[in-house]
């Protein structure tokens, strides 16, 4: 079980009115590297995987939720205020058409989110290799959306969350050594 | 101590379309470098942990737009 903590993991700022860059965003929300597929990713493998990083999947599929959180906050933030020519010319016409102004778990092109983007081998090698995997795209999408963005408080939220990546990266290969160690073998230092 | 951007130089062809665009840079963060982390490693305070995005000042690689250095050779 869960519990919820009313706010968010790291606060959120975003300092001009830029509906577009709402429309990157949403690759973090719905995409195939995003939060969502990190979130369902590890807390589904966590039933499968070595029991020694059973808790790291847990914590680390727990935190990509907040990220998630976070992400919603951005998009929400950039395009509350927006009238539908404002959505329009930022490329979200079609958005608007089909969601409104809510939010939906798509791709910055616009498709639609899909558990196919996720994997569970069964296999711990394989799954935390992607796992790695999917820190390291992530973390990639984190700096292309920072190329693109000159919003100064948006960036500073988005290298929070790019630093994140990189620690979850860190902990998923230190997973790998975990079980990949011969523990019967005994070791003289 | 690891450099965590690197740099290349890709061929250049007399008959590219746009002026060249170079050197292009790709991200190599501490993870790649770490391996185990070490016990005992220098932490952040609380509050400057949460503006760096980790406690470890060991873990902390952050990331600038690359195209803000870059300037197009005409």
């Amino acid at each position: 079980m869960w519990y919820y903590e009313k706010k968010l993991q790291y606060p959120v700022r975003v300092s001009t009115c830029n509906p577009t860059l709402a429309k990157y965003l949403i690759e973090q929300y719905g995409g195939a590297d995003g939060e969502l597929a990190a979130a369902l990713r590890y807390l589904n493998q966590r039933y499968t995987i070595p029991d020694q990083v059973i808790g790291l999947l847990n914590d680390i599929g727990t935190e990509e939720f907040a990220h998630l959180e976070m992400i919603a906050t951005m998009v929400y933030k950039l395009t509350k205020d927006a009238t539908p020519e404002q959505l329009k010319a930022a490329g979200l016409g079609a958005h608007y058409v089909n969601h409104g102004k809510s939010l939906y778990f798509e791709n910055a092109g616009g498709e639609s989110f899909t558990v196919a983007h996720i994997q569970s081998k069964g296999d711990p090698v394989a799954d935390l290799y992607e796992d790695i995997a999917a820190e390291e795209k992530a973390r990639s999408t984190y700096q292309w959306i920072i190329n693109l963005s000159d919003d100064q408080g948006l960036n500073d939220s988005l290298g929070f969350l790019r630093e994140r990546e990189i620690v979850h990266s860190q902990r998923f290969r230190e997973a790998v050594e975990l079980i990949k160690e011969d523990r019967t073998e005994k070791k003289v230092f | 101590m690891p450099t965590y951007r690197k740099w290349f130089y890709p061929f250049i062809s007399p008959f590219d379309p746009c002026p060249p665009l170079t050197p292009v840079s790709y991200e190599t963060p501490v993870q790649l470098y770490l391996g185990f982390q070490p016990a005992g490693m220098e932490q952040f305070s609380p509050v400057q942990a949460l503006a760096h995005g980790t406690l470890w000042p060991g873990l902390y690689t952050p990331y600038t737009n690359p195209y803000l250095e870059k300037r197009r050779e005409v």
